[in-house]
């Protein structure tokens, strides 16, 4: 073999490997998938999606985990939207290029690399002890948040540079403070970004069952928390618990939960992900 | 004339004013907003170190870090880290040589040889990976990755490192893919034309021009997936077994410090000794995963500013 043909053939071997290995990765996700869908759609009933578990889960509905669940993102949602959106705003329009800014950039990558466990732990020596919310969807909701800045406050901070910058230019030559240019120019022509970027964040805080385990969830509830400060079922630690601490689970019914979870997290996300794109088509610079 | 609400000109006034006053308000708030990472971050680390100062005092952290047994409910408790910490490294070691291999190798795929459709869908695909909630990555393992263990390896368990390790790894393999493609993609196009006008081919490119100048990227996300997987907590408890005991291999069963966080802290008195020490093993986490992170972020600031020309 000449070199010409050597190169030829090593340029065949490295793209099948390479190739390989992205195959490996594609056809994992998809067994994922399917061994999922496979398993869980036997469960999945009206009445399963709506009644309360039996017989400690073996039986009955996940109802009240689902509304658990929900309760939890939606009040994450509500404390985190603002906080992140403001902090991202911040970044983007009114930090000024020091030291100071740079720390934060940097707190913030690494708020988002630390690891959901430490946040159940902060979570519990911070809201369900010191701040005595006990052991409840609040306390549980505002450890998420901590959880879910990061990814809110990326995602604002990237729709909002994405904005020409002649829009606010313009704006302020009107003679509009910079606040109303935010709030008036920049803010709404990114929004496609920043709620579809924060629902992604949100989503992936349904599935988490760490942050969860000691400030917010309980194994069994009958019915949905009353106030903020009650505990709740939420579905990925109902999966942990079954599974860990309930002997002779149900394959079909946790299976079932968690194909609830998994097609309720891509579903939104898809969902998301879809209507950004469309917004999208109607903002032209 | 005097200035007062009632005229005209006065109404415009207090407008201007009113406006003036929100932004002060508003620039307050958003800075506040700014600022509450560090905040909370530095909270995180006080709130560990202060739960865990108990355990400092009575243990202290010496003898916790090198201590060789973890028997936090016995009469003579133990409390030594170091099961806990090489159980973390021995999943994690594991979960390395799984996602590394896959992600790099799929990344320099997709980003140099990958037609426009197949990326596409790559994307999408590699999106729902990481979407996945660990618990049912951890569920998967139950049902799928144990009887295979235990019977291909013939254990008499299939709770190990290594369980716990190929479902982290492939849990961060969409870290490790991301961070190592956005680090290729930042060469730029100019390099790789002019390596091809040389004669090269696409693979010689690749690997003689291509992967060196993003290597920096694709080492942070290398280390970006490891801190994932150290962190990683639901996955490795439902698979590893939990046995908190020094390991010597990847068929036994280990303890994490993420797991051993995770399935003691229920039981625990609260506010009691081994409550703190499982404070402290979260500090060690936390400080791990800190490092890990700033490193991975340094590397990644370098790298961008290098392209940015």
């Amino acid at each position: 073999m000449n070199r010409v043909q050597r190169a030829r053939f090593a340029e065949k071997v490295a793209k099948t490997v390479l190739g390989l290995m992205a195959v490996i990765v594609l056809v994992t996700a998809a067994a994922v998938f399917i061994y999922i869908l496979s398993k869980g759609y036997r469960a999945i009933s009206w009445e399963f999606l709506t009644t309360r578990p039996l017989k400690l889960g073996r039986e009955g509905g996940i109802g009240p985990a689902i509304g658990g669940t929900v309760w939890l993102v939606s009040l994450t949602a509500l404390f985190t939207l603002p906080i992140g959106i403001l902090a991202g705003v911040y970044l983007s329009e009114y930090a000024p290029r020091n030291l100071l800014t740079r720390s934060i950039r940097l707190a913030i990558t690494n708020m988002a690399g630390v690891p959901s466990i430490v946040y159940g732990l902060f979570g519990l020596a911070a809201f369900v002890m010191l701040a005595n919310f006990k052991v409840s969807v609040l306390s549980g909701a505002l450890t998420l948040t901590c959880m879910t800045l990061p990814v809110v406050i990326t995602v604002t901070e990237e729709a909002l540079r994405q904005v020409p910058q002649d829009l606010r230019h313009a704006s302020l030559a009107l003679g509009s403070t910079k606040w109303r240019t935010v709030r008036k120019v920049v803010l709404p022509a990114s929004m496609p970004g920043i709620v579809t970027g924060s629902i992604l964040g949100l989503a992936r805080a349904a599935g988490e069952t760490a942050p969860i385990l000691f400030t917010a969830a309980v194994f069994m509830s009958p019915q949905l928390p009353r106030s903020p400060l009650d505990r709740v079922m939420a579905l990925p630690y109902h999966i942990y618990a079954e599974v860990t601490s309930v002997p002779n689970w149900s394959e079909d019914l946790i299976w079932g939960t968690a194909l609830v979870l998994v097609a309720g997290i891509s579903i939104v996300s898809v969902a998301a992900g879809v209507w950004r794109s469309i917004q999208r088509r109607k903002i032209r610079w | 004339m005097a200035i007062s609400t009632d005229t005209k000109r006065g109404r415009a006034l207090g407008r201007t004013a009113s406006r003036r006053a929100t932004e002060v308000v508003v620039r307050a708030l958003v800075f506040a907003c700014g600022w509450l990472a560090i905040v909370i971050l530095a909270a995180i680390a006080v709130f560990l170190l202060t739960n865990g100062l108990r355990s400092i005092d009575e243990v202290g952290l010496g003898t916790m870090l090198t201590g060789t047994s973890w028997y936090p409910t016995s009469n003579n408790a133990q409390f030594g880290f170091l099961p806990l910490i090489l159980g973390s490294l021995f999943v994690t070691g594991v979960a390395l040589v799984v996602s590394v291999p896959v992600g790099v190798g799929a990344a320099v795929y997709l980003s140099e040889f990958a037609g426009r459709g197949f990326k596409e869908v790559a994307k999408s695909v590699v999106e729902f990976m990481a979407a996945v909630p660990s618990v049912v990555y951890g569920l998967i393992g139950v049902a799928v990755l144990i009887p295979w263990v235990r019977t291909t390896f013939q254990l008499d368990s299939g709770m190990t490192a290594l369980t716990g390790g190929i479902v982290l790894g492939v849990m961060s393999i969409p870290t490790v893919l991301s961070i190592s493609e956005d680090a290729l993609h930042a060469v730029p196009e100019s390099l790789r034309q002019a390596s091809l006008a040389l004669g090269n081919t696409r693979w010689q490119t690749t690997y003689k021009v291509v992967v060196p100048a993003a290597s920096s990227g694709i080492f942070a996300a290398v280390m970006l997936g490891l801190g994932r997987a150290i962190g990683e907590t639901m996955a490795v408890l439902m698979l590893t077994g939990n046995a908190a005991v020094m390991p010597t291999g990847v068929f036994e069963s280990v303890r994490t410090m993420t797991g051993t966080i995770a399935a003691e802290m229920g039981e625990v008195v609260r506010k009691g000794l081994h409550y703190s020490a499982l404070f402290s093993v979260g500090l060690v986490l936390f400080a791990m995963t800190f490092a890990i992170n700033l490193a991975a972020d340094l590397v990644l600031e370098r790298q961008r500013k290098r392209w940015r020309r």
